[in-house]
């Protein structure tokens, strides 16, 4: 049976993208940043997941204000890095693999997840930065990639409790899987931020560490956070954060921390990444 | 929680949360936008911005807004940043230079801000409500 080796947690920032893509991580602004990720690398080096479910947001890239799915999963073989307005980013087109993501739209449907099913999408940085964080610069990714889009864009996004829910669905149709697949799945996004207004460059590190901190010990708890809590302490687009909540309900309810890191600034974010596997005590 | 035209989340201070009332106002707006994901549309806009902007149905304060870059404005006539943005990446500008045009300040002053920790969140911006979905 296929089976969840980690769960990875990463914010998706584009200049990460571009100090990757133009040589920068050596630069001083970045040189501290990229230090933290490298424990990360070392261990996805380590772990070798034959797929990586990589749940992000869309930037207006694939979708638009014309069509809003919720949950959008997407189930072709190829998809390629997206032109944001500035040319796609220089990264290896993504395979992805539909029999399994085939398997997960049936399997989340008939459990109630009303997925939207995409057959022709590109990925934006959403997806493409977290893989460039765990994998550096290959010629073509080590992995099959399955896209699974959360609308956190336009509000309201899903609930934090819902993401949760679709992650422990997740994890059914993945143990129910007929394959030898080891995955990995990503939640992306956040950690505090705001891109917009006045309030612009709003960073609340202590929000964040107690996301942390109950995203590992207590995500039930978690989970019921509201919408609202988020935009006024972790800024409007911290909002992003329940996507790590679909990551956390795909693993045990009993996790082991292997690496855990933050960093601010990059560029208006307050930066988290997250090393998870279940726990072979429990 | 909905009420009438307010929402709860009106009082957060320089904050533009994108709902539907805002999605309606700005909907020609960021699509206007988006469309400059397309090279070929980035080019047409260079080319020829007034006449560019004539395809797009934009009220005339929008269309004021976009010729001007007023990047505060363009939120509060129902852009959103991840769809403003693109237009700022047209111009070269990073999402720091907009961050600073938005609040006031320059880019340099938005840097350090951030480098020294970023905006603090301060009284009036606490929320205290017991933790629900909203």
């Amino acid at each position: 049976m296929a089976e969840v080796i980690a769960g990875i947690a990463t914010s998706h920032v584009p200049s990460v993208g571009v100090a990757i893509d133009k040589g920068k991580q050596s630069d001083p602004y970045w040189a501290p940043y990229f230090a933290k990720v490298e424990p990360a690398r070392r261990w996805m080096a380590e772990a070798r997941p034959d797929v990586c479910l990589v749940v992000y947001n869309d930037h207006a890239d694939a979708f638009s204000l014309a069509l809003i799915p919720t949950f959008a999963l997407g189930v072709a073989a190829e998809f390629a890095p997206a032109d944001e307005g500035y040319g796609p980013r220089p990264v290896p087109n993504v395979m992805g693999h539909p029999e399994l993501a085939w398997h997960l739209a049936e399997s989340l449907i008939l459990d109630e997840f009303d997925i939207t099913i995409v057959n022709e999408m590109t990925v934006d940085h959403g997806l493409t930065v977290p893989l460039s964080l765990l994998y550096g610069q290959p010629e073509a990714w080590p992995c099959r990639v399955i896209p699974l889009c959360v609308n956190v864009v336009q509000y309201p996004p899903p609930t934090g409790h819902r993401c949760y829910q679709l992650g422990r669905a997740i994890r059914r149709a993945i143990d129910a899987y007929p394959g030898t697949e080891r995955v990995a799945i990503f939640g992306t996004g956040g950690m505090s931020h705001q891109l917009q207004g006045e309030r612009a460059g709003l960073i609340n590190a202590e929000f964040d560490h107690a996301f942390l901190d109950r995203l590992i010990a207590d995500p039930e708890a978690q989970a019921k956070v509201g919408h609202e809590v988020y935009l006024r302490e972790a800024g409007s687009e911290g909002i992003e954060l329940i996507m790590w909540l679909v990551m956390r309900g795909a693993l045990d309810a009993r996790v082991r921390q292997v690496y855990r890191a933050t960093h601010v600034p990059t560029s208006n974010t307050h930066n988290g990444l997250l090393v998870l596997e279940n726990d072979p005590t429990t | 929680m909905t009420t009438g035209t307010t929402r709860s989340y009106d009082d957060i201070p320089g904050t533009y949360v994108f709902d539907g009332r805002r999605s309606r106002q700005g909907y020609a707006l960021n699509m206007f936008c988006m469309s400059l994901n397309q090279p070929e549309n980035r080019e047409r806009f260079r080319a020829d911005p007034e006449g560019y902007l004539d395809t797009f149905a934009l009220t005339p304060e929008q269309r004021t807004a976009v010729l001007e870059r007023d990047w505060l404005g363009l939120l509060q006539l129902g852009g959103n940043i991840y769809y403003t943005f693109k237009l700022a990446a047209f111009d070269g500008l990073n999402m720091q230079d907009i961050g600073a045009a938005m609040s006031g300040v320059t880019t340099e002053e938005f840097k350090q801000m951030m480098l020294a920790g970023g905006r603090p969140v301060e009284g009036d911006q606490r929320s205290t409500p017991e933790p629900t979905h909203g």
